[in-house]
């Protein structure tokens, strides 16, 4: 179904990535970054998916200017993903993000 | 949006398959509805990184044709909506919310892992047991990873088989229970020779890195796991690692069946008479839910289930359908007794926590502000414990294992649903 | 020395002399650890009295409400005991603990038109002839303010004294203040007589006065009272900082808050220090069912969307209700019981119980004293009703 399909382009915090078809969002986290960061704790700990299967809520991010989970979200064509959503004012999906997965913060 | 079916099912596993696969023919409308991009639910979880067993292929594919069946993924049941015992739920999707009327409703919610607190675990790199073998089915990268499995019971070898094939080095898969108690389970599998076999071919390739009677005691790294800390009996040794993965069996996700007013048995699953009926006599269960049986006891069950709830006249063939369902049903329930019995959370595990540890991962509250609590509810008031996003579905289970405590019913909502959908509007953004 | 029987249970962290020597005979018995009883005991301790307090456990308004300390200006009397408790509110504030989550988010009275300004124009003239600092906005500077609320509004009225707690944490806080003077036990008073109280257990406790301050729950200890449930939902969601800086609140609000019957909602969310936005507000009356209804809730977040447009996206995580006790004139009930011997009121406080719970509490320890009270109390005499027991 989708091992000869062509890779989907994102938009992970802005920056063009690409992954292939049929994977979760959770996935393409962790494909450009290492880990996958989705988000920092109150304290400030770094976190990344943890449950897998859409119970913890450790994997929210926000997609398209919602707050979903990424481990329970397949990928798309052309998707707008924001990690450390909690940061940011989001529902609106245009708010700055300064955060970045690549670096530690 | 508003809908009306017959038969309302809820999870796409292999209970909610068989479920719907035996309510379609009554020619009931039925609709099954799953939060997961793909029905199958966890152990059929579809997806780049697995190839699905021809029986889970072929009855996803049935159910998927039938007529008078609408699969809906990706949707989530947020609340009742029903006053006055109206028969309905408010689901939600990616793009939209609406209440769904039925007649009869069937539990199939499944499990989710007991995951519980220690020194590191909210590290990233932590996962469950069967978290990472979800997360790899969809595609996560592990290949050249070194990855610790450990906890307790069989989901620890399939996890280590689903990580191997995906490329990562097993280092070690630490399972809490002894020796004699693996064995002692392992000597009854003949009585199940599917599950013989599954074991088999499991164990095989991670035997050089098991070790029964073994614990991870504290994980270890800076912002992300670096390495574990392991305890054999009284040795303690460091295993470097990139990822742990940890399960201590699983907890029946009873929530919206609670939400609803169906009673709980002993064992904290959803109480069933034999017909899989609750005591609510419109609401059925079937599957994990209403215990922890495994993937074959779930589907008997969700084919009684499915059977049931769609009125059966006196000469409906499908009669005969049931008696060979039940007598199948007693052979996996005797299944799930062995399992439970074999691998329950090592009491060790109350020990591992330090002061700091946090244990209510949504609002960082550490260990000792819950030690210096008496119960769930002064928990929830004075430390936030239970208050963020995952609506203590982590920490419920974990302060009930830790302390004895029994979280409170579930309330409104039963998972975090958009403005919109409560307003019943669509959603717009900036 | 009388030695109370039954298990006294003192909220965690509350000093409390050990069980062998009790205090004796207390002074005064609240009935109610919510924000007004613990206010009084506060209040009262502070003036060397020995206080009991009996609290049943049971979910009540201190724990449902939003924790919005606002002064409401439409009566005068409601004014005068808003503002007087605000004052104290601002004394509390360097004390309080972290728990407490004090914001200092003010209050942003929001007009939808002309008629609205008009409003917001006679508010700010009540306001600041009685001292309250505040501010007219117009249309531009209340976008400015709070960029997510829709365009084209007409302005607003900022009241920067304004604040939210949270108000369980708060109340506890205040039993600790005087902790050798104040005691509390779990313990659930079924009944009043002249004096002492029964408890559930069937053992009684007594004082020289009795103070009720249990919010709805009172109308079952004495029936004579005119206390009318009024329902409110509320709903919380995930978190969001930055979205909204001010407790919002449109200035149709009052129209709902001083209707006598029906159903009705008004716009009300404020934000909390979590960056979690708290949303209301209804109103229903006479019913006791606390489960939350899906179309008062539908009907409470199509107000907050008309207002929020962009909001719709948000993750709710939960909703709940809770029950204000209203009286006929929507003022509360503070001061002595005009029939029944030794028993003072502290209630009816309706959505306002928060705000004013520390005004309440110095103009009854002033009563009970026989002191000159600290703003003129006759409009909440309790005598103003008949009241037979």
């Amino acid at each position: 179904m989708r091992a000869d399909a062509k890779p989907l382009s994102l938009r992970i915090n802005g920056r063009e990535v690409l992954v292939p078809c049929g994977i979760s969002v959770a996935a393409a986290l962790a494909l450009a970054a290492p880990l996958g960061l989705t988000r920092h704790s109150l304290q400030g700990g770094s976190r990344a998916p943890f449950c897998g299967m859409g119970v913890c809520h450790e994997c929210r991010v926000e997609i398209d200017g919602l707050r979903m989970l990424a481990c329970q979200t397949t990928c798309a064509e052309g998707m707008k993903i924001f990690t450390d959503s909690l940061k940011t004012s989001s529902g609106g999906g245009s708010s700055a993000h300064s955060f970045s997965p690549f670096s530690k913060v | 949006m508003t809908n009306q079916c017959d038969v309302l099912i809820i999870g796409a596993g292999p209970a909610g398959l068989r479920a719907a696969h035996a309510a379609a023919a009554s020619g009931a409308r039925i609709v099954l509805v799953d939060d997961n991009p793909v029905p199958g639910g966890q152990i059929w979880r579809d997806g780049p990184g697995v190839k699905l067993p021809p029986v889970a292929r072929g009855l996803r594919a049935t159910v998927e044709s039938l007529p008078n069946v609408q699969i809906l993924t990706g949707t989530r049941v947020v609340a009742s909506a029903g006053k006055n015992a109206e028969r309905a739920l408010l689901l939600e999707n990616r793009t939209a919310g609406w209440v769904q009327h039925f007649d009869k409703l069937i539990l199939c919610t499944g499990a989710r892992e007991l995951l519980l607190p220690l020194p590191g675990w909210t590290l990233a790199g932590v996962t469950g047991a069967g978290a990472l073998q979800a997360l790899i089915k969809s595609g996560l990268p592990v290949r050249g990873q070194r990855i610790v499995v450990a906890g307790t019971g069989p989901l620890l070898l399939a996890a280590a088989a689903a990580a191997r094939h995906a490329g990562a080095e097993v280092v070690c898969v630490a399972e809490a229970a002894t020796w004699l108690t693996v064995l002692g389970f392992a000597a009854a599998l003949p009585r199940w020779p599917s599950k013989l076999g599954a074991a088999g071919a499991l164990g095989l390739g991670a035997f050089a890195a098991y070790r029964a009677g073994a614990q991870v005691v504290e994980i270890l790294g800076d912002d992300q796991v670096a390495a574990v800390r392991l305890r054999l009996g009284s040795v303690e040794t460091e295993l470097a690692c990139d990822r742990v993965a940890i399960g201590f069996g699983l907890v029946p996700n009873t929530e919206l069946g609670q939400l609803l007013g169906v009673a709980l048995n002993p064992a904290d699953a959803i109480a069933v008479n034999a017909a899989q009926q609750t005591c609510l006599p419109h609401v059925y269960a079937a599957g994990e839910c209403t215990g922890i049986g495994g993937n074959e006891l779930a589907q008997v069950e969700g084919t009684i289930a499915g059977l049931m709830a769609t009125s059966m006249e006196a000469g409906d063939a499908r009669i005969g359908a049931v008696q060979p369902e039940l007598r199948r049903r007693a052979h996996w329930q005797a299944f799930a007794i062995r399992v439970a019995a074999a691998f329950p959370p090592p009491p060790l595990a109350r020990q591992l926590p330090r002061a700091d540890s946090l244990v209510c991962r949504c609002e960082d509250v550490p260990y000792a502000a819950l030690a210096a609590c008496d119960n769930w509810v002064q928990a929830k008031l004075e430390t936030r414990c239970g208050m963020g996003a995952c609506q203590g579905r982590v920490c419920g289970a974990a302060t009930r294992f830790l302390f004895g405590w029994n979280p409170t019913a579930p309330r409104h909502l039963l998972a975090p649903a958009r403005l919109a959908t409560l307003a019943a509007r669509p959603i717009s953004i900036n | 020395m009388t030695r109370l029987p039954g298990a006294l249970v003192r909220l965690r962290d509350t000093h409390l002399a050990p069980l062998g020597h009790l205090m004796p005979t207390p002074d005064i018995l609240i009935i109610g650890a919510g924000i007004v009883g613990a206010a009084c005991a506060a209040a009262l301790a502070g003036v060397g009295l020995r206080v009991h307090v009996l609290d049943a456990r049971l979910p009540a308004a201190t724990a449902a409400g939003m924790g919005h300390l606002v002064v409401m200006d439409e009566d005068p009397a409601e004014l005068s005991l808003s503002a007087a408790s605000l004052r104290i509110w601002r004394s509390w504030m360097p004390k309080l603990d972290a728990g407490c989550a004090w914001v200092d988010c003010g209050t942003l009275w929001l007009a939808a038109n002309d008629a609205d300004m008009q409003v917001a124009q006679a508010k700010a003239c009540r306001l600041q002839a009685h001292g309250v600092v505040c501010q007219l906005l117009d249309a531009a500077q209340v976008a400015h303010a709070e960029p997510a609320l829709r365009p084209g509004l007409a302005g607003g009225l900022r009241v920067p004294g304004d604040a939210a707690v949270y108000a369980p944490r708060v109340a506890r806080w205040l039993l600790q203040q005087h902790a050798g003077l104040v005691s509390v036990e779990a313990a659930e008073v079924v009944a009043i007589d002249k004096d002492d109280v029964l408890l559930r257990d069937g053992t009684r406790r007594s004082a020289a006065a009795m103070v009720l301050a249990a919010g709805v729950a009172s109308r079952h200890l004495c029936p004579e009272l005119p206390l009318r449930e009024k329902k409110g939902h509320l709903i919380i969601t995930d978190r969001y900082p930055g979205t909204v800086q001010h407790q919002l609140v449109e200035l149709g609000y009052g129209a709902s808050a001083h209707q006598t019957s029906g159903s009705s909602v008004a716009f009300n969310v404020q934000p909390r220090p979590t960056g979690q936005l708290l949303i209301g507000s209804s109103r229903q009356f006479d019913t006791e069912d606390l489960a939350p209804e899906p179309e008062m809730l539908r009907a409470v977040l199509e107000r907050a969307l008309d207002w929020l447009p962009g909001l719709g996206g948000l993750n709710a995580l939960r909703t709940w209700t809770g029950l204000r006790a209203a009286t006929p004139d929507g003022l509360p009930l503070i001061g002595r019981h005009p029939t029944r011997q030794n028993l003072w009121l502290a209630l009816g406080h309706e959505g306002l119980g928060i705000t004013t719970a520390p005004g309440t509490a110095a103009l009854l320890a002033a009563l009970i004293q026989g002191a000159p009270p600290p703003f003129d109390g006759s409009p909440f005499a309790p005598a103003r009703f008949a009241l037979a027991a």
